[in-house]
């Protein structure tokens, strides 16, 4: 055993988040850590990495020693621990080396930096994991994929000398465009090799049974199980998750009408290449998709106003806007609605209440004269709150107090209580647990069936495959193909995203 | 800390009975207080929508002098010197506002600059104090009610007013927003820019407005008494954020810590502290009320 853990508790206030955890992790193992948001996986994550202290009685080993409780960060890297956070916490601006070497540089004759040094081993300790970059290289010029990578290489400098060290990373993942993760895989592989035990944070079930040799499922802060991942589906992990058998994720399939509500018609910008057309239908949920960068996600923001585009137009419900003088004062007022991905940045506001971020786009409806009607806004939000069953439906709880899956949940329903005329969504399901996920796609094709048309840039290729009629497919900041019916399936998305890619970055 | 009030309240009158707990002490800490109160109404503004704003002492003084220079030097009735002070509060407030969000400079830095060439303007308008401020500016400020000052009155009312604007109406909640995460705000359609325009031309406005109040509780104008406002406003709106709406400036949070602070300061002068306690307790207040701030919003998160 690298770790050991028992008894791990936790209590907010009156809340048990997490109640008596066990988890033992084995040396070259990869252990997948599973549970819906809310399951008390981040607050186990968090003890262990020394940012939350747990309630008396819990015991920890690391490397067969015996660790005093709580451990502070500086702690739990001396017994061998490493957490890669899933921000992964590197300064963009600096370069690799300087983010390897970030409070622990050797020095020579006890102060200067013997930078060529550093840089040698830097360079081999990046190319065992497959990365062959120049060390001096900025974080900020590298492919999300090989940031987590040096993030990792970095965790692993830090517990140099320790033979059996165990390594948490912590929802990887959740931020990287799929074309990369197979390199990520190798780079733990790598990791597990040396004799290290990975314990895998995720919400992607495909990741672990790829990947982990045994997972351990929390649920409402309690251990489910510990099993092999060798004898479990895809689904028996699902059933562990959330306690029952899933009724089917996606909604069945519905039939779009022909009468086209929204179109886009030569829309360019930044990061487009060609000018970029798109008609959708009554009822018609169109995905817009691609490698990361390659401009579907810019072209979403342009719709919305959220970003300016160049040139353009844009028809919705009879009228027509310059897409160039759009702002997303405008677009809303036209009937667009936008949910942005990372929920906390663009999304809502944490620390205000979930009325004021449901009210925000609707509050001129809440005043007389000059006042706003907080307790109209209020029972308002209470009641949409419970219409997209948010745990818990409390209007006066700040954002950043429910888990990831609810705070997606209200703010779709901030934005659904504008009543749009077209709803435009960028990773909608992002860092979002199975269950939530099932209701927000289950919301979302209601809203579709209504007759709204529905527009999502996603990089979630299986999603699209089945929520979407039509699939856009950008490459190099323009479409290269459109995905329906039979030919929309994950592997032709995927195929499609990835085709003539190395031609292309020639 | 309103308890902490009580105790430090109780805890002078008992040390210094023949001092503090008087009357006449009340009265004067009520009424001195009120321009300051005023200023850090001014600044509430900014900081809500997450702007900085180190030019309301300059500006306050710059109304100060002019209302001096106009009145007393030029012999201007009272009523077109306070609007000529007040319109270069909002000048002051177009400045700032058409650095900062216009050309995207940081508002500390442009607020800082601002602020010292308006302490130079107004003691290049006028270097020495000037005496004999108009009668009718005096008792409107001064005029006692119920023994105290008209101007306690003035802040209270103006407290009222800013309350409500912060937390009943919807620019209230706008700014709120543009404060809290800008991004959300714009793209929720709020029109953050012109929140920002906005929000630098009423501390304008209002610190003119206190530097005209003070004008008249001192009856003489002096150049170079703005500066001490500064801290003192920064320490009250800060400290303020950490009562009634805990983490988020708010007007009548921001009047506690003003009356708050100034006891404290009061009560140790009365002990026998002198003159420089005032900085060593603003300076210390200040800190420490962002560091209880910070701390208090951390254990909401968790």
């Amino acid at each position: 055993m690298v770790l050991s853990a028992r008894k791990m508790s936790k209590q907010f206030g009156p809340r048990k988040v997490l109640r008596d955890v066990d988890l033992d992790l084995r040396g070259g193992e990869v252990h997948g850590l599973l549970g819906q948001n809310g399951s008390g996986k981040s607050t186990l994550v968090k003890i262990l990495a020394g940012y939350h202290a747990p309630e008396p009685g819990a015991e920890l080993e690391i490397g067969g020693q015996a660790v005093d409780l709580p451990l502070s960060a500086g702690d739990a890297v001396e017994h061998g621990l490493a957490v890669v956070h899933q921000d992964l916490a590197l300064a963009p601006s600096l370069s690799i080396l300087e983010n390897l070497r970030i409070g622990r540089y050797q020095t020579k004759a006890g102060w200067r930096i013997p930078w060529r040094d550093e840089a040698r081993r830097a360079r081999a300790a990046l190319s065992s994991f497959g990365l062959d970059v120049s060390p001096y290289k900025s974080v900020e010029d590298l492919r999300e994929v090989e940031r987590a990578i040096v993030a990792i290489v970095r965790a692993l400098e830090q517990l140099e000398g320790v033979d059996e060290g165990a390594l948490i990373l912590d929802e990887p993942t959740a931020y990287l465009p799929r074309d990369g993760v197979e390199h990520l895989f190798a780079a733990i592989h790598e990791v597990t090799g040396r004799g290290f035990g990975v314990l895998l944070v995720t919400h992607r079930l495909e990741e672990v049974t790829a990947l982990a040799d045994r997972v351990t499922v929390l649920r409402n802060g309690a251990r489910v199980a510990t099993a092999e991942v060798s004898g479990l589906d895809e689904d028996g992990l699902v059933e562990l998750i959330v306690g029952r058998a899933l009724e089917e994720l996606f909604p069945p399939a519905h039939h779009p009408e022909s009468e086209v509500v929204l179109e886009v018609e030569d829309l360019q910008g930044s990061d487009l290449t060609a000018p970029f057309s798109l008609q959708v239908r009554r009822s018609e949920i169109v995905g817009l998709t691609g490698l990361v960068g390659t401009g579907y996600e810019r072209a979403l923001y342009m719709m919305a106003g959220a970003e300016r585009a160049s040139a353009g137009k844009l028809r919705l419900g009879g009228a027509t806007h310059d897409a160039a003088r759009l702002d997303p004062r405008r677009a809303l007022a036209a009937g667009l609605a936008l949910l942005p991905a990372n929920r906390l940045v663009n999304g809502g506001a944490g620390e205000a209440t979930l009325t004021e971020n449901v009210t925000l786009p609707t509050l001129p409806s809440f005043v007389s004269k000059t006042r706003l009607q907080k307790a109209k806004e209020r029972r308002a939000t209470h009641a949409l709150l419970r219409d997209f069953s948010v745990e818990p439906p409390n209007p006066d709880l700040p954002l950043a107090s429910l888990s990831g899956g609810n705070q997606q949940k209200a703010l779709m329903a901030k934005w659904f209580s504008t009543g749009p005329q077209a709803l435009l969504m960028h990773e909608p399901t992002q860092g979002v647990d199975v269950g939530a996920r099932r209701q927000l796609f289950r919301r979302i094709r209601d809203l579709a069936e209504e007759g709204t048309p529905v527009v999502m840039a996603s990089a979630e290729y299986g999603e699209l495959a089945q929520m979407c009629d039509r699939v856009f497919v950008f490459r190099d900041g323009r479409v290269v193909s459109v995905l329906s019916g039979n030919d929309l399936t994950e592997d032709r998305i995927v195929q499609q995203c990835l085709l003539d890619r190395g031609s292309a970055a020639a | 800390m309103i308890g902490v009030w009580i105790v430090m309240i109780i805890g002078f009158s008992i040390a210094r009975p023949d001092t503090f707990a008087t009357w006449g002490n009340v009265t004067t800490i009520a009424s001195s207080q009120a321009v300051l109160v005023i200023v850090t109404l001014a600044l509430l503004f900014p900081l809500a929508a997450s702007e900085f704003d180190l030019s309301i002492s300059g500006t306050l003084g710059l109304a100060l002098v002019l209302v001096g220079w106009l009145n007393v030097v030029h012999e201007w009735a009272i009523l077109p010197t306070i609007a000529v002070a007040l319109a270069a509060g909002l000048i002051v407030g177009a400045v700032n506002a058409f650095f900062v969000v216009v050309i995207d400079v940081e508002s500390i830095v442009v607020t800082l600059g601002t602020g010292t060439f308006l302490g130079g303007l107004a003691l290049a308008i006028n270097q020495t104090s000037i005496g004999g401020v108009s009668e009718d500016l005096v008792n409107a400020v001064q005029h006692p009610l119920l023994g105290i000052p008209a101007l306690f009155y003035y802040g209270l009312a103006l407290t009222l007013i800013c309350w409500y604007v912060f937390s009943c109406t919807p620019f209230g909640r706008y700014l709120y927003f543009v404060g809290a995460n800008r991004n959300v705000a714009r793209l929720a359609g709020v029109r953050v820019a012109r929140m920002r325009i906005l929000v630098f031309l009423l501390s304008g406005f209002l610190s003119a407005l206190a530097g005209v109040v003070l004008a008249g509780s001192l009856g003489a104008a002096d150049p170079t008494i703005s500066n001490s406002y500064l801290l003192p406003a920064f320490a009250a709106a800060f400290l303020g954020s950490s009562v009634i709406v805990p983490g988020r400036f708010n007007p009548i949070g921001s009047l506690i810590a003003v009356y708050f602070l100034v006891t404290g300061i009061t009560g140790l002068e009365l002990l026998g502290l002198s003159g420089w306690i005032e900085q060593i307790f603003y300076g210390t207040s200040l800190v420490l009320a962002v560091a209880i701030s910070r701390l208090a919003s951390r254990r909401r998160a968790s």
